[in-house]
C-alpha cells in the first residue's frame, strides 16, 4: 500500500529526513517511535503534502500512485488521512459543514454525486455511534474551544467519515490523559479492517497498549535505525531512547 | 513561505461578473454642476416649486461645505465639474406594463439576476429598479397598495405624496449633515420610497436594485423608509456597475424612521465594480445612511455585506430616541487589492433603556484597507443604556491593513458599554488542514471566510444569504494567507 524509498526532506534549508524506507501492507498497524526532534512529525507532514517542507530525494509510492506528485488535497481523496497533533480551529464553521464539504469533494474527485442532505445524516448518525461522539459537539464550530481530547474524538471521527486507506496519527495521544487515549484508540481501533492500514507516531509507549502494532519502527536523526515488534516499544518505554542513541553512535560516529 | 502565499492568490483569482455595459440611448444633462443643473434635474422631473428650492438650499450650502479629510481613504481630488448627474435611458418613465420597458434594459437586469417580470420574480420580494438617475419599474405595487404599503420611486412619491415626503424628508438627515449629504440633496435623481402603516406587517421583502450604466455618470438616489407605529417591514438594497477605468462617484442618503413599536430591518448587499487590480477605476461609495427610532420600544437594524467600490466611507447609525428602542449593526466589509473601506456606525443613545448592538467584520486582503470606525454615544438622560460592540478583523496576507476607531462617549453613568476586538490571519495551517481533508484551497478560503462572517450572514433575508456567501468568495480576487 505504502512504499517509502530513500525519501530525504527538509525544511528551510535544513535537512530533517535522511533516507527513510517503510512498507505497509493492507491490514498492518506500524508506529513509528523517536525522541524529540528525531523527523516524526516531519515524515507525517511530508506524507501529507504540507509544502513548506522540501523533498530532497527518494520516492513514495501510494497504491500504485507517485504520491509526491499529488496536490495534498489529490492525496485526501486517494485515500490518506492524517490526525493532526494540533488541529487547527476554524471558527464559524460547524464540523458537520466541514465535513460534508471534505465527503462531497472527495467524492466530486472520485466522479461521484454529491451525498444530499438525507444520505449525509444518515452516514453521519452511523459514526458517531461508531466513535462514540454526540451531535451537539458537531454543530460548534470547528475545534473551536474544544478541550485535547475533543479535538482528537474530532479527529477520529473525520476519519470514521472519509474511510482512509491509510490513517497516519501523529502524536494522537499528546495533551491526552490515560480516559482520552483509551477512548481515542478505542475509535481507531473501531475503524480498522483488512483493507486499511494505520501508521501511529508516537514519542510514548501507552498509546500502543490501545493501538497494538505489528512493527516498530524507531526514528532517530531522521533515519529508521531499528525496527521491531511491540516488544520493541516495551523496552524503548523500559530503557528510554538513550539506548538507542549509544547504540547508533557506536555504530556511525559521525552522525 | 511567500510560494504558499501565492498558491491561494492564484485559486481565488475570480472576476467581477457584473462589468458589461447596456448600449442605451441617454438622456443625459451636460457635465457639471451649477444652478441650472439642478433646475435642469427638477424639471425633468417636473417637481413641485417647493422641492426645487429644498434642492437650490442645499446646493448653496453645499458650496461653502468642505470635503472630509478625516476617513482613513486617500483618492485624488474629485472634479464635481467633470461628472454628469442626470442620465436617464431614453424610454417612458413610468411604464404601464412591462412591455413599455425597452428591451436592452430588461435584459440587463434580467442578466443581473433580477426579473422585473412579477411572475418570474423571486416570490416574496417587490423591486424598485433604477437604472442611473430614474426609476424603471417597481413590481408588486398593487399588492401592497391593498395593505396601503407605498413602495415607489421617489419621483413618484414627490409627486403623489408630497406631505409625506414634506414630513419626512430630511428629518434624519439634515441636507447640511455632511459634504455628500448636501450634495445629494442638491442633485439626488431618484430612489425609493416605501411607507408602511399602522400595524401592518409587511409581507413581502422590499428591495431596491441600483445600477449605474452610463459613463462619467454619478448616481446619488435618496431613499426614505417610514414604519408607522406597530409595523415591520424587511428592506434590501443591491447594486452593481460596470467596469470602467475612471472613477464613478455614488453618494446616496437614507433615511429611516420607525414609531412606537415599529421595526425596520435594512440589509445591503454592495457590489459596486471595486476596480481592477492595479487599482484602476471602481465606485466612490460615499454614502449617508442614519435611521431613527422615534418611537417607544422601536427597533432599527442595519446588516450590510459591502465587498465592491473602490472606497467605501458610511456609517449607517441609529438615533435611538425612544425609550427602550434597539438599535443593530451587522457588517462584513471585504476589501481587496487597492480598495480602501472606512466604515462602521454611530449608536446614538438618548432614550431610557435604549440598546445597541454592533457586529463588524472586516476582511481585508492584497494591499487593500479595512478601517471600522463607530461611534457609541450615550446622551445624560439615556438612563441604562446598553452597548455591545464587537469588532473583528481578518486579514489575507502581509500587505494589507485593518484599523478600527472606536469612539465612546458616555454621559450617563448607569450605561454598561462593551467592546470587544480581534485580528486574526487565514494560516496556512487552516488551509493545509482542509485540503488533508480533500477540500481544495479555493473551497477552503470560502469556508473559513464565510465561517468568520457568519454571524453577520445570518442576519440576512434567507433569500439573499446565498448569493451573500458567494460573493464574499468571489471579491477575494488575489487573496493571501
Amino acid at each position: 500500500m505504502l512504499n517509502i524509498n530513500n525519501l530525504h526532506a527538509g525544511i528551510e534549508g535544513k535537512k530533517i529526513l535522511n533516507g527513510i524506507n517503510l512498507q505497509i501492507k493492507p491490514g498492518e498497524i506500524h508506529a513509528i517511535m523517536g525522541p524529540n526532534g528525531s523527523g516524526k512529525s516531519t515524515l507525517a507532514s511530508v506524507l501529507a503534502g504540507k509544502e513548506i517542507y522540501e523533498v530532497l530525494e527518494g520516492s513514495v509510492d501510494f497504491l500504485g500512485k507517485d504520491l509526491l506528485e499529488l496536490s495534498p488535497e489529490a492525496r485526501a481523496a486517494e485515500g490518506l488521512f492524517l490526525a493532526f497533533q494540533y488541529p487547527v480551529e476554524i471558527p464559524g464553521l460547524s464540523t458537520t459543514n466541514f465535513v460534508k464539504t471534505a465527503v462531497n469533494q472527495i467524492r466530486k474527485y472520485h466522479g461521484q454525486e454529491p451525498l444530499d442532505a438525507v444520505a449525509f445524516l444518515k452516514m453521519m448518525k452511523e459514526k458517531m455511534a461508531l466513535v462514540n461522539i454526540a451531535q451537539p459537539m458537531l454543530s460548534r464550530p470547528l475545534n473551536e474551544g474544544f478541550s485535547g481530547g475533543e479535538k482528537k474524538r474530532n479527529e477520529v471521527f473525520q476519519m470514521a467519515m472519509l474511510q482512509p486507506k491509510l490513517a497516519i496519527l501523529d502524536e494522537t495521544d499528546s495533551g491526552l490523559d490515560i480516559d482520552a487515549i483509551r477512548i481515542v484508540a478505542n475509535g481507531v481501533m473501531k475503524l480498522r479492517n483488512k483493507d486499511n492500514a494505520v501508521l501511529v507516531v508516537t514519542h510514548y509507549q501507552r498509546l500502543l497498549d490501545y493501538i497494538v502494532p505489528d512493527f516498530v519502527h524507531v526514528l532517530y536523526n531522521g533515519r529508521i535505525v531499528k525496527s521491531g515488534t511491540k516488544e520493541l516499544a516495551y523496552e524503548l518505554e523500559e530503557r528510554g531512547y538513550d539506548f538507542i542513541k549509544n547504540e547508533v553512535n557506536i555504530l556511525e560516529p559521525g552522525i | 513561505m511567500n510560494e504558499d502565499v501565492s498558491t491561494i492568490e492564484r485559486e481565488v483569482l475570480k472576476e467581477y461578473k457584473y462589468g458589461f455595459v447596456t448600449d442605451i440611448e441617454a438622456d443625459e444633462a451636460p457635465k457639471g454642476l451649477d444652478e441650472s443643473t439642478i433646475r435642469f434635474i427638477s424639471a425633468k422631473k417636473n417637481e413641485p416649486e417647493w422641492m426645487l428650492q429644498w434642492r437650490l438650499k442645499a446646493y448653496r450650502q453645499w458650496l461653502n461645505m468642505k470635503q472630509p479629510t478625516w476617513p482613513n481613504v486617500k483618492f485624488p481630488t474629485i472634479d464635481y465639474q467633470d461628472i454628469i448627474y442626470y442620465s436617464a435611458p431614453k424610454q417612458k418613465i413610468n411604464p404601464d406594463s412591462l412591455d413599455d420597458i425597452d428591451p436592452e434594459l430588461r435584459k440587463t437586469f434580467e442578466k443581473l439576476g433580477i426579473s422585473l417580470d412579477e411572475q418570474k420574480r423571486l416570490t416574496g420580494v417587490a423591486v424598485d429598479a433604477v437604472i442611473d438617475s430614474v426609476s424603471i419599474s417597481t413590481s408588486f405595487k398593487e399588492q401592497l397598495g391593498e395593505l396601503g404599503i407605498i413602495f415607489c420611486s421617489m419621483s413618484e412619491a414627490i409627486q403623489n405624496h408630497p406631505d409625506l415626503i414634506r414630513k419626512y424628508l430630511s428629518s434624519v438627515i439634515p441636507i447640511t449633515d455632511n459634504y455628500y449629504a448636501a450634495l445629494n440633496s442638491a442633485v439626488f435623481s431618484d430612489g425609493s420610497f416605501c411607507y408602511i402603516p399602522k400595524g401592518v406587517h409587511c409581507p413581502m421583502e422590499l428591495s431596491t436594485y441600483f445600477r449605474i450604466n452610463a459613463s462619467n455618470t454619478g448616481q446619488f438616489e435618496r431613499t426614505l423608509i417610514v414604519a408607522e407605529a406597530g409595523s415591520y417591514v424587511s428592506y434590501l438594497e443591491g447594486c452593481t456597475a460596470p467596469m470602467r477605468d475612471e472613477n464613478q462617484l455614488h453618494a446616496a442618503v437614507v433615511e429611516l424612521v420607525a414609531m412606537d413599536n415599529a421595526e425596520i430591518k435594512y440589509s445591503t448587499v454592495q457590489n459596486w465594480y471595486p476596480g481592477n487590480s492595479e487599482g484602476k477605476g471602481g465606485i466612490y461609495n460615499f454614502v449617508t445612511k442614519r435611521g431613527i427610532c422615534a418611537g417607544i420600544n422601536s427597533k432599527i437594524s442595519w446588516t450590510q455585506v459591502e465587498t465592491g467600490s473602490a472606497i467605501t466611507w458610511k456609517y449607517p447609525s441609529v438615533i435611538l430616541k425612544g425609550d427602550n428602542s434597539t438599535g443593530e449593526f451587522y457588517s462584513v466589509a471585504v476589501t481587496n487589492n487597492h480598495q480602501q473601506a472606512d466604515t462602521g456606525t454611530k449608536m446614538l443613545h438618548l432614550g431610557k433603556n435604549t440598546k445597541s448592538r454592533i457586529v463588524s467584520k472586516g476582511i481585508s486582503a492584497g494591499v487593500s484597507n479595512n478601517s471600522y470606525r463607530g461611534l457609541v454615544h450615550v446622551s445624560k438622560k439615556a438612563a441604562n443604556a446598553r452597548n455591545f460592540s464587537q469588532c473583528d478583523s481578518l486579514l489575507l496576507g502581509d500587505k494589507c491593513g485593518a484599523h478600527t476607531f472606536p469612539y465612546i462617549e458616555v454621559k450617563n453613568n448607569t450605561a454598561v458599554v462593551e467592546h470587544e476586538a480581534t485580528t486574526s490571519k487565514i494560516g496556512e495551517d487552516q488551509i493545509f488542514y482542509c485540503n488533508q481533508r480533500g477540500i481544495d484551497t479555493e473551497t477552503a478560503v470560502a469556508l473559513i471566510i464565510n465561517g468568520f462572517a457568519k454571524e453577520v450572514m445570518n442576519q440576512l433575508p434567507m433569500e439573499f444569504a446565498v448569493e451573500a456567501q458567494k460573493l464574499l468568495a468571489i471579491s477575494l480576487e488575489g487573496s493571501v494567507g
